[in-house]
């Protein structure tokens, strides 16, 4: 729980990892140049007393994760989003075990979300029942820039994906958070493209389709589709930290999402370990749209406290104390939300 | 002799700076991708570099493919090499250009297509963008501008805006006469005027990831290699756009 002015937040931190990136875990050359992409992203984009050493940022551990997360209380719930990062990791990046067993240990805190990958065939759905089974799993995280022995990334709306879809609903997972971000790799089967979200989207209506990184850096392309179909989501993870090094820049996405998508499929993201969630809650309760930004209107209090939290407690069914909790905005559940609100041609 | 080689290495310098990053609309100079020009008499060794080691390496092959194709087209250059340093792809990007085996040579069958759709597209968004900032840029000193009647001629001339939207228009093969519509869907046509405030918003979106993605590669540049701020030309773009002070009655 995150208290600001009177004012009481429920706080879900949609997307963190448990990762190993210590080099006895690096397979190759590649593994160093993921982790030290990562690292230039947390520099980059870091206040400066948030910046950790390159030594620490290889790997965590449970034990400082539970304190990074949720320390001071600032994270009420978090959910892993693990990448398996296989041709990169000998043991792969994101820690399945040790995150899972995080997970048990502490329920109330922690949703385990898995991975799948259609390039693993039939062992691979096989593999899937057993692991929703045995992990009770409510999402997965989907990495379709992953390498794969010669295939270096695939698309939802390859033919065995489908089936892995079909399987997630069969099973009740029904949270599918995709990477679609900046980094990345494969040529052809560009990982930038949300194209493929948009036919799954169609074809999956009772699948929620959580875009991470809101499509950065392709946002409009998602916000064209995520307009257009109801259950695709916008996870800040990225995005959001642009809050302290661009916030005339982050002010310019938040209105972008609220104006396409509405206030309710937007969810707050740290990527810990890419940074730690307690700063940017605090700067996104503080945050406000530039006054000059007279094309988006401002960013209010339900908005904050939904994008914090209660959008993704519903996604995942979490236990809101009743005095936090706030009805669902009545929008459109297709079109642009605010058409007259935020058009700079009608001002 | 010696008097040559510095206007060589500058013939260079200003054929890389025709190279544009596809996805960030800017020349690689710019952007400070150009990490060094060594010119020894007629032989040119050009060396790129980018803001992580995982930039789409069908964006990297556009990038060191082009500059390489344009520092060859100098006149007095000979041998030209040209590599991209630190990238993922490093290795079979520089082999593949060394060999002449062209991006699907070089990528075999993951590179389905020619990158030419991939060009086309971000030919098409940079107009976009570049759109969207010239009317934009018009409504905040003329807010009853008839944004879906407007034509080139009622942009300001000299502007930044109206420059880089007309250079843009002319790489796509649009009409940059003062009686062309600037409010143009994909394909040139001018939109309907109930459309225009849609277009609009559309292009907005677009711009948005256009500058947000320039923000971010450049940060990151400056990140992995400390001092390339200095290589780095500011960005028009950046002035700001708004003014500071605005009614507080337009708002909600």
């Amino acid at each position: 729980m995150y208290t600001k002015d009177g004012e009481q937040y429920y706080v879900v931190d949609a997307h963190i990892a448990l990762w190993d990136a210590r080099p006895d875990n690096q397979r190759n050359i590649h593994g160093k140049q993921f982790i030290d992409c990562f690292y230039d992203y947390h520099r980059n984009l870091s206040p400066e007393s948030e910046v950790w050493p390159y030594e620490e940022y290889l790997y965590q551990g449970g034990e400082r994760l539970m304190r990074d997360v949720f320390a001071d209380g600032i994270v009420d719930h978090a959910v892993f989003q693990p990448a398996r990062l296989a041709e990169f990791y000998h043991r792969g990046f994101g820690q399945t075990e040790e995150a899972f067993a995080l997970a048990q240990a502490h329920p109330d805190e922690l949703t385990y979300n898995h991975y799948w990958d259609p390039r693993d065939g039939e062992n691979g759905l096989e593999k899937l029942r057993a692991d929703a089974e045995r992990m009770h799993l409510k999402g997965v995280k989907l990495y379709t820039a992953d390498w794969h022995g010669e295939s270096r990334g695939w698309k939802l709306s390859d033919p065995m994906a489908y089936r892995y879809l079909e399987a997630c609903r069969e099973l009740g997972i029904r949270n599918i958070h995709v990477h679609k971000g900046p980094t990345i790799r494969p040529l052809d089967r560009d990982a930038f493209d949300v194209a493929d979200v948009d036919h799954a989207a169609t074809d999956f209506p009772d699948l929620t389709f959580v875009v991470e990184h809101c499509g950065l850096p392709r946002l409009e392309d998602f916000c064209w589709i995520a307009t257009q179909e109801p259950n695709v989501v916008a996870g800040l993870a990225v995005a959001i930290p642009f809050i302290h090094t661009r916030p005339r820049y982050f002010a310019q996405i938040m209105g972008e999402l609220v104006y396409w998508l509405g206030e309710d499929r937007i969810l707050f993201s740290s990527d810990y370990a890419l940074w730690t969630p307690k700063w940017l809650v605090e700067r996104f309760v503080d945050f406000q749209i530039p006054e000059d930004m007279t094309e988006y209107a401002p960013l209010s209090t339900e908005v904050k406290k939904k994008v914090l939290g209660l959008n993704a407690a519903r996604l995942y069914d979490l236990e809101v104390p009743a005095h936090l909790r706030l009805p669902e905005a009545d929008e459109t559940q297709t079109g642009p939300r605010e058409p007259a609100a935020a058009d700079l041609a009608s001002v | 002799m010696t008097a040559v080689l510095p206007d060589l290495r500058s013939e260079v310098r200003a054929a890389l700076g025709t190279v544009v990053d596809p996805e960030l609309d800017e020349p690689i100079t710019d952007l400070g991708f150009v990490r060094s020009v060594a010119v020894d008499g007629d032989a040119v060794e050009v060396h790129l570099r980018l803001p992580t080691s995982f930039c789409a390496p069908n964006f990297a092959w556009l990038m060191v493919s082009d500059a390489s194709d344009a520092v060859t087209a100098v006149p007095g250059v000979g041998r030209v090499v040209v590599e991209l340093d630190d990238h993922s792809d490093s290795d079979l990007i520089n082999a593949g250009l060394a060999a002449g085996a062209g991006y699907r040579g070089t990528f075999g069958s993951e590179a389905e297509e020619s990158l030419d759709a991939l060009r086309a597209t971000f030919l098409r968004k940079g107009h976009t963008a570049a759109m969207e900032r010239a009317v934009s840029a018009l409504l905040r000193s003329a807010p009853d501008t008839d944004v879906a009647a407007l034509t080139l001629g009622d942009l300001p001339p000299g502007e930044h805006t109206t420059d880089a939207l007309l250079r843009r228009r002319a790489a796509l093969g649009l009409p940059v006469d003062a009686a062309a519509p600037v409010l143009v869907l994909d394909d040139g046509t001018r939109p309907d005027p109930a459309q225009a405030p849609m277009v609009l918003r559309r292009a907005r979106s677009v711009r948005i990831s256009v500058d947000g993605n320039a923000h971010f590669c450049r940060g990151l540049l400056t990140t992995r290699y400390p001092g390339s701020e200095a290589d780095q030309a500011p960005r028009p773009e950046d002035r700001p756009l708004l003014p500071l002070t605005v009614s507080k009655g337009t708002r909600p």
